[in-house]
């Protein structure tokens, strides 16, 4: 652990009663890195993101994060008030079903604005040069963005709901299956965008996911867990391509061409 | 009255809702919860605003009531009534008369003093009620002042209409702390409540909510910096007394289409009469 951290988590333990959810993880995340943590369904990555991103606490183990003034902070014992600032500014939450973060009655400006006027802008003409900005981003047509998200397909919502996350600039993005739910093609395509953005912006993400494949394309690092714990981490092709842990090797030939 | 009380609850209601009134103006602009009692009159007719009332009224008090800015609606009547008959104070409807006035919708034209108070009924304490449907959650909210949700209506609204158009209970920010709702006032009145040297509070009875705004406190109106706030009135002067500043009612007075613009608030309109002012329908009337 080099002092650039980004993220760290340290021990990370918690027990759904009988059930181990994470059994002593440790995490680290630099700037401008993505780690894909990858996994089958029931193994503990959408638990570990959580306990990451302070929405649940662990029963051992600690969270730091380094904030933009090189202080760190222990994410669990942050004040409400300060975690939630961290939330709606520095961090940013991508979530599989974007109407889980989504307003579905209010129009995308609107819902891409959103953190701009939680931050105080106050400027009506700003928010809506930023919302006009960030929908061209994503590749949303302009005279769409009167228009409310329960008119839009899967494939857009999904990219209004990044681009309701970047607005603010975090530095940090938890992402939960971000191409679960979609077709292929639409996948390809929110997949090029994640890319190309996370790098323009120089965004670290933690990216939760079950699909090899885009742990490939995305991720810089990946960490490989089952029941709880992290088996294996490393950089994702050397991970990938020359799998040591007898879990990995099972996941990595279980998937075609990945 | 024989039987009741003085001023109908009896006087360990009135110590609790008075703690409430104390911590309310000690937070200007936060709910205090309180055990609101059931009063004889239904929900929705004012059961909040008579309860702080009846807590804080004093033998030597004089009372007014206004229903939408008039002393002679049905409301404003049985209340003052009320008050009358369970209280035994004097009841007036000029408003510098008055010490307590307990009101339904809007303030009196008539600069407020700092030995006045204001009691204002209100049917919905919570803001953002309609944007966010859980208590829980719009607590939260005021906890951490997390108030951007109620700019996004007002964002929704510029892009769909080109302005706000939130014509009453227009939200305001209290002491640059509280999102506030001003009850149901037209927005009109929200600039009165700024700074305003009476106290003022707010008695919500089926919500079971008391919050006031102590005197001289920032009272705001949620705006952008280039959409700012704009007070909105009909483009008419009163047809009775002929006032350009004050908020009007419209009265339909015909089925050919004919419309009577007047003051909403019955005491001011009346006292500018007795000076002497007249309005284009006034004339006509005096001619007829």
């Amino acid at each position: 652990m080099t002092d650039a951290t980004l993220l760290s988590g340290r021990g990370l333990t918690l027990h759904f009663g009988a059930i181990p959810a994470l059994v002593d993880v440790d995490v680290d995340l630099w700037p401008g890195e993505m780690l894909a943590i990858v996994g089958e369904s029931g193994s503990g990555k959408t638990t570990l993101l959580n306990v990451l991103s302070g929405r649940q606490r662990p029963d051992r183990g600690v969270v730091w994060y380094r904030d933009p003034d090189d202080r760190l902070h222990d994410v669990h014992a942050m004040p409400a008030p300060a975690l939630r600032t961290l939330h709606r500014s520095d961090w940013g939450f991508v979530h599989q079903d974007p109407r889980q973060n989504l307003r579905m009655n209010v129009s995308a400006g609107g819902n891409v604005g959103e953190r701009l006027m939680a931050q105080g802008a106050r400027h009506y003409g700003d928010i809506r040069a930023a919302a006009l900005d960030w929908l061209a981003q994503v590749e949303i047509d302009a005279d769409r963005i009167d228009d409310l998200p329960r008119t839009f397909s899967g494939g857009m919502l999904q990219r209004l709901q990044i681009a309701r996350t970047l607005v603010t600039h975090p530095r940090l993005v938890f992402m939960d299956e971000p191409t679960g739910g979609l077709d292929v093609s639409v996948q390809a395509r929110l997949l090029d965008l994640i890319r190309s953005l996370v790098a323009r912006l120089n965004i670290a993400a933690v990216l939760v996911t079950h699909d090899i494949a885009v742990a490939r394309l995305l991720a810089h690092r990946i960490a490989v867990m089952q029941r709880g714990r992290i088996v294996e981490t490393g950089l994702t092709d050397q991970v990938l391509d020359d799998p040591h842990h007898p879990y990995t090797q099972l996941l990595v030939s279980s998937v075609l061409n990945a | 009255m024989k039987g009741y009380n003085f001023a109908y609850l009896d006087e360990q209601t009135k110590r609790m809702i008075r703690r409430c009134v104390l911590k309310a103006v000690a937070i200007p602009g936060h709910q205090v919860p309180f055990g609101s009692r059931e009063m004889p009159l239904p929900y929705g007719w004012g059961t909040g605003g008579i309860q702080v009332t009846a807590s804080i009224l004093g033998s030597d008090d004089v009372l007014k009531v206004i229903d939408q800015g008039a002393d002679d609606t049905t409301n404003a009547v049985s209340i003052r009534r009320f008050f009358a008959r369970t209280a035994g104070v004097r009841t007036t409807t000029a408003t510098a008369e008055a010490t307590v006035i307990q009101t339904r919708h809007r303030i009196p034209e008539k600069q407020l003093r700092e030995d006045q108070i204001i009691v204002y009924q209100v049917p919905q304490p919570e803001p953002m009620f309609r944007l966010e449907p859980s208590r829980v959650e719009t607590r939260r909210m005021h906890a951490l002042a997390d108030y951007g949700l109620m700019h996004v209506k007002l964002y929704e609204d510029i892009a769909r209409f080109g302005q706000i158009s939130i014509s009453y209970d227009y939200p305001v920010m209290v002491n640059q702390r509280y999102l506030m709702s001003p009850s149901p006032i037209p927005a009109f009145d929200n600039p009165k409540m700024d700074r305003m040297p009476a106290l003022q509070l707010f008695g919500a009875g089926r919500e079971k909510r008391i919050y006031a705004i102590p005197p001289w406190t920032q009272v705001k109106s949620l705006d952008f910096d280039d959409h700012p706030f704009r007070a909105i009135n009909a483009p008419h002067p009163c047809g009775l007394c002929g006032a350009t500043d004050s908020y009007l009612d419209e009265v339909v007075t015909d089925d050919h289409g004919g419309r009577l613009f007047v003051c909403s608030d019955t005491d001011h309109c009346a006292e500018r009469r007795a000076a002497g002012y007249v309005g284009t329908d006034g004339m006509k009337e005096a001619a007829e």
